[in-house]
């Protein structure tokens, strides 16, 4: 067991305090989900339709397309991104041992955003085969494939004989992505009025296109990811010494980096192809869980997962009530969210936050 | 199989009956209205904002951007969209609901004013209505015509912004090309597609002798702005103090109002040209 604090008493009471609030936690995500399926413009209420089906009576289409295929899979979506983003956010910070990094760090935002341009404005000049086969999903498959793409170059840039320079993937992150930029740019020249308007809104983000095959496709990818980051737990604490300390109590460094990069890189990939830019939960929710219950990573991966989860079926359930029958962009509800409060509490802990 | 086709007859007109409608897109808003059938919206897009009456109906969001849970709620029966309205998810998900979901298509001539017409009144179910005001439409279109063409022929760049310094100007196969054209003046911008922004030089290099703008609501008057601009300076239309402001739905829309737009439209560039 790795000992972060060498005041054992302090530390097993924080264990105890980040244990409760998992269990806090979960009560607030299954809250707050049930918020989401009852809560909409439409005013179907899930227990009438489950009550009306499991008593064999009809219910209409209508009800049956705003529970099933509207609200579920936007549930579904709004947790598995809400807790991809915060998790690899968590991740990223311990890697880098910096309480700047976020997902965008390994080049996953800049890549994907590329590739989702370019899927809006090029989307018109593909062979007519492979646009009718990829439809409406061609901008969710680009941006996935533009996040992996760019992330295993800058990889390849910060890795030499085997060693994963964190400071060169840091600086190259920043070149990389003013290099995406501008290509982003050139894209944007190109656009017309209407391609202008998606781009916008993409990068806002949504959980409006949230449909069972994007979810089908990206779920698998954001659950594993999101499975396999508590292993990541004991090595990112001890990278938290430093990174020969870590190697020399027996931490495997290289392969951590390696497989942390590829963790984030897939839950991020898959969640940005989704929901398109969804800014703040990377960076406000392990902070938020750092201040509250402590550093150490075996509490914090798993109660981030929880919040971040909250957090965005939260920002969706506002997003689609506080103008509706119309919606607002998910983004800016997290943002307008998030700013003030994460200010709030950085102000109040600036003593205890010794960054 | 009679039955069975007189089974997708009737499907395929449910219309007949439908008296909850979205309509999406401002020129489709507008054409329902002037047919008559306005006590039959339930709910419009953020565009649809004429007449001022429609803006009392629930907004339902950007044409593009549509949330198909906001749409549902209003509980509509018909929803009547301009080429475009999406996102395509949104799309599928209303099909999937069992409403019927009819696409206007879009253009910016006199023959898409038409189509517009004939597609929304056959969508109502009133094709007879439908036939009337597309013929009023067109004789009116006729007689604005006639007259843009005995006026002057001056050289108009339509500046859709001028934001930080900035001209956006409209080039060919754009609404305002389009207009610019019925009115007959001639688009000064030809040299690409769509909206762009224009260097100062190629501001200089157009010289157009009219400037047209869409006049925004509540918005300051740009004019001396625009006019003072160090390109737009150097122009003839500066000179001339040739500017022209119009309400961008009414001028870009090509709805019912179109013919009524165009004469405006010519009356302007002949006096701005004088």
């Amino acid at each position: 067991m790795v000992v972060i604090s060498p005041d054992t008493a302090a530390a097993w009471d924080r264990a105890l305090l980040a244990r409760r609030t998992t269990v806090l936690l979960a009560l607030v995500l299954l809250t707050v989900a049930a918020c989401s399926l009852t809560t909409g413009a439409a005013g179907t209420s899930p227990w009438t339709v489950l009550a009306d089906l499991l008593a064999g009576r009809e219910v209409t289409v209508a009800d049956r397309v705003v529970l099933f295929e509207i609200r579920l899979p936007r549930l579904a979506m709004g947790a598995l991104v809400g807790a991809s983003l915060a998790v690899s956010g968590a991740v990223m910070q311990g890697l880098f041992r910096n309480p700047l990094a976020d997902p965008g760090l390994v080049g996953v935002s800049a890549g994907a955003g590329l590739g989702a341009i370019s899927a809006i404005v090029l989307g018109g000049f593909l062979p007519a085969g492979l646009a009718a086969a990829l439809g409406y999903y061609a901008v969710p498959v680009a941006a996935f494939l533009g996040g992996w793409a760019s992330t295993l170059v800058l990889y390849g840039i910060a890795t030499r004989r085997g060693r994963t320079s964190v400071a060169t993937m840091l600086l190259g992150g920043i070149a990389l992505g003013a290099l995406a930029g501008a290509l982003s740019g050139i894209l944007v020249y190109m656009a017309d009025d209407a391609q202008l308007r998606d781009l916008t809104f993409w990068g806002l983000g949504s959980l409006a296109g949230a449909t069972w095959t994007k979810l089908a496709a990206a779920a698998p990818l954001m659950c594993l990811a999101l499975l396999y980051a508590p292993t990541l737990a004991r090595g990112l604490n001890g990278l938290a010494l430093g990174e020969a300390a870590a190697f020399h109590i027996g931490i495997p460094v290289q392969r951590l980096k390696t497989v942390a990069i590829l963790t984030v890189a897939g839950a991020t990939g898959a969640a940005v192809a989704v929901s398109g830019g969804i800014g703040f939960i990377g960076i406000v929710v392990p902070h938020l869980l750092r201040l509250a219950t402590g550093p150490d990573h075996r509490y914090l991966l798993v109660n981030a997962a929880l919040l971040g989860a909250a957090l965005l079926i939260l920002a969706d359930v506002i997003a689609r009530i506080v103008i509706a029958p119309a919606e607002l962009p998910i983004g800016i509800v997290t943002a307008v969210l998030g700013g003030p409060v994460f200010l709030w509490i950085l102000l109040r802990q600036r003593g205890v936050l010794d960054l | 199989m009679i039955r069975a086709l007189l089974a997708t007859l009737v499907l395929a007109g449910p219309a007949q009956a439908a008296d909850r409608i979205v309509s999406i897109g401002g020129a489709v808003t507008e054409i329902v209205v002037a047919l008559g059938e306005a006590d039959r919206l339930v709910a419009r897009d953020t565009t649809s904002t004429f007449p001022p009456a429609v803006r009392e109906l629930p907004d339902i969001g950007y044409a593009r951007r549509l949330a198909p849970e906001g749409v549902l709620s209003v509980d509509p029966d018909l929803i009547l969209a301009t080429e475009g309205a999406g996102p395509p998810e949104t799309v599928d998900l209303l099909r999937a609901a069992a409403i019927p979901f009819v696409e206007i298509p879009d253009g910016h001539d006199r023959d898409a004013v038409q189509a517009k017409i004939v597609a929304v009144a056959a969508a109502l179910g009133v094709p007879e209505k439908g036939a009337a005001l597309a013929a009023d439409v067109d004789a009116a279109l006729d007689a604005a015509t006639a007259q843009a063409a005995r006026g002057p022929r001056p050289r108009v760049m339509f500046v859709m912004s001028v934001q930080g310094g900035r001209i956006l100007a409209a080039g060919r196969n754009t609404a305002a090309d389009g207009i610019i054209r019925l009115a007959g003046g001639e688009n000064a911008v030809t040299d690409f597609e769509g909206y762009k922004p224009l260097t100062d030089e190629a501001v200089t290099r157009a010289a157009p002798e009219v400037i047209l703008m869409m006049a925004r609501e509540g918005a300051e008057d740009m004019s001396d702005q625009v006019l003072s601009h160090p390109a737009i300076r150097t122009t003839p239309a500066a000179a001339a103090r040739a500017l022209v402001q119009m309400d961008g739905l009414y001028l870009l829309g090509f709805g019912p109002r179109t013919a009524q737009a165009v004469r405006d439209l010519s009356d302007a560039l002949a006096r701005a040209g004088s």
